[in-house]
């Protein structure tokens, strides 16, 4: 065991945006629980997409098809729910590193800090995107093939904004995601952020649908979860934004969080 | 070199960092010691630009932590141990950080070699002992060949195989030229490792400079007379700059005079001494004393002065 050194580090040495975000690739790739919980994800996207599709409409009692919306929501419905472990993904991305301290080494080689907000959310969002549009692909081909099997209406990707669905699931499951990191990042507490997160998503639409209904309807379609289900649907079924609309307050919702996370990252102690 | 200015971190209600001024300069180890509590890690945290200063500044080769383009080529720390994610193989987890500073994938081989992991590098780093996660946190402070190392209390929780290699390494390290600056709560441990010491308390700063002076200092703190006609001796003793206490019946403790001197004006009396021993201070007790004392005393940096002083 020698104490010398062997190597002088070779290259420009300068932190630079591209090395970050490979710092975050690596950081990224080498954790079980990011592989494990990226399979979750498709799994239930497709799975439930599939189960739906083959259960809908049968036994008398049991939902009939139009509860879920067109074809390709059906297909899709599954995104809904694997949205859950996204958003968990996305928050252990951020608090995994305030739990076990290594946000003091990172934050230590990226002085400027601002650069590592930004590389987990790009490689968190390139890489969901990714493999979130192969599943919602994958659902909604599975869930048309079920459907039309069955005799029911089926569509395909060149039906009036079918394809946006397909592309909507797999923003709402990365932006899902997103949402997760920055509210990691904001909170810097696995079991809070989680909590919120899911409160946010998938709890106040319950909670909203409590409100007198003047106000519950107006201010459930801004939602976020309700905002991506505005540009998941090719229909619209209860009172909703346009697709477009909906796209941009979700987005909104991204970037406002990402910004409040990018402030405190920026100011408080590490 | 690392220089601190004036510093002061306050957290809500605690300052934990009160008004702290030293440098720590390169080729000798210089140990940073206090009491638990002191602040050591505040200050180190404050360092590496992690904390914000409340007031006053650092300066690391020069510049604030924020202007280095590649801070781990400059300063590497060791700030707290297995600070990494449990389900991170060590291999990667020097990667990523080496990735960040252009540094390569031989270097992050080179470095787990140095440290011993070899063997390891590649299971995930939640299972790592202490020592183990001591070793890494070690490997990561050197990714960057930096020129200062800054260790925060790295012996602690390690066998004394690991012990005795993190000495040999900082001294080596130092050897080399580089700066190296490493907190301890431990006296004894700082007196075989460090050349330089800077020691703090409550915050702030007690004492700062070579080790050597302040063995010196503590090994000086007083003689122990006894006699059958201490009452005596007492008032013959007594002058400018001597002070004299009776410990017990018949035994001065005598601070200011040497020995040798107290021998011949005994014997120029005629009194008789039965004991005439100079009272050695362990490094431990002067320390205990420097800090425990900690509000009594001010900021400068020839603090050791002070130390050697008895306060009666
Ligand atoms: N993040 C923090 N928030 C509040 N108090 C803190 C924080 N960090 C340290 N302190 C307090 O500051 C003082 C100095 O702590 P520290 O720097 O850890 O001392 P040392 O490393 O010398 O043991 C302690 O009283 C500690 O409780
Ligand atoms: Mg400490």
């Amino acid at each position: 065991m020698s104490t010398t050194t062997l190597t002088r580090p070779a290259g420009d040495p300068r932190v630079t945006p591209s090395r970050v975000l490979r710092m975050e690739w690596i950081k990224f790739w080498s954790l079980r629980s990011t592989i494990f919980t990226l399979a979750i994800t498709a799994l239930l996207t497709i799975g439930i997409g599939s189960l739906i599709s083959g259960l809908v409409g049968s036994g008398d009692g049991g939902p009939g098809q139009n509860d879920f919306g067109d074809p390709a929501s059906i297909s899709l419905a599954g995104a809904m729910l694997a949205a859950l472990a996204t958003a968990a993904l996305g928050v252990l991305m951020s608090t995994g590193e305030y739990a076990s301290g290594m946000i003091r080494a990172t934050l230590a080689a990226v002085p400027a800090r601002l650069p590592v907000l930004w590389a987990k959310a790009t490689v968190f969002a390139a890489v969901s995107f990714v493999l979130m549009l192969g599943t919602s692909l994958v659902a909604f081909l599975a869930g048309q093939a079920i459907l039309s099997s069955r005799g029911f209406d089926s569509v395909t990707l060149a039906d009036p904004g079918v394809f946006r669905a397909v592309v909507g699931a797999a923003v709402y499951l990365t932006g899902a995601g997103l949402i997760g990191l920055a509210v990691g990042a904001l909170l810097r507490n696995t079991a809070g952020a989680i909590t919120t997160v899911v409160g946010a998503l998938f709890v106040l639409p319950g909670l909203v649908q409590l409100l007198p209904a003047s106000w519950g309807d107006t201010i459930s379609p801004y939602l976020p979860s309700n905002a991506a289900g505005s540009f998941m649907a090719v229909e619209a079924t209860s009172p909703s934004l346009s697709a477009w609309s909906g796209l941009a307050v979700f987005a909104g919702y991204v970037a406002v969080l990402l910004a409040g996370a990018a402030v405190l990252l920026k100011r408080r102690d590490a | 070199m690392i220089e601190v200015n004036d510093l002061s971190k306050r957290y809500g209600e605690k300052l934990a960092v009160d008004s702290l001024s030293f440098a720590v300069r390169p080729g000798v180890v210089t140990g940073f010691l206090g009491p638990n509590g002191a602040g050591k890690s505040t200050t180190m945290r404050v360092i590496m630009g992690l904390d914000r200063p409340t007031s006053g500044q650092v300066r690391v080769n020069g510049r604030s932590y924020a202007q280095l383009k590649a801070p781990l080529r400059e300063i590497g720390a060791l700030l707290e141990a297995k600070a990494i994610h449990p389900g991170r193989p060590a291999y990667h987890h020097l990667l990523s950080l080496a990735a960040s500073n252009g540094i390569g994938k031989g270097r992050v081989l080179d470095v787990i070699d140095m440290v011993g992991l070899s063997e390891v590098a590649r299971k995930r780093a939640g299972g790592f002992s202490l020592g183990m996660g001591q070793r890494l946190g070690i490997a990561s402070a050197l990714l960057g060949d930096p020129r200062i190392v800054m260790l925060d209390e790295p012996v602690n929780g390690l066998d004394p195989e690991g012990v005795l290699w993190i000495r040999n390494l900082l001294k080596s390290l130092a050897g080399q030229g580089r700066t190296v600056f490493v907190s301890s709560h431990l006296m004894s441990e700082m007196a075989l490792i460090a050349e330089d010491l800077i020691v703090i308390g409550r915050g702030r700063l007690l004492a700062a400079g070579p080790i050597a002076d302040f063995i010196a200092r503590a090994s000086s703190r007083g003689v122990r007379v006894r006699s059958p006609q201490a009452a005596g001796l007492r008032a013959l003793l007594l002058g400018e700059g001597v002070t004299v206490t009776n410990a017990e019946p018949g035994v001065l403790e005598v601070t200011g005079l040497d020995p040798a001197r107290i021998g011949e004006r005994a014997a120029a009396a005629g009194l008789v001494l039965h004991e005439l021993s100079p009272r050695e201070a362990s490094l431990e007790e002067a320390f205990m004393e420097l800090t425990r004392d900690a509000v009594e005393y001010h900021a400068t940096t020839d603090a050791l002065a002070t130390a050697g002083r008895t306060n009666r």
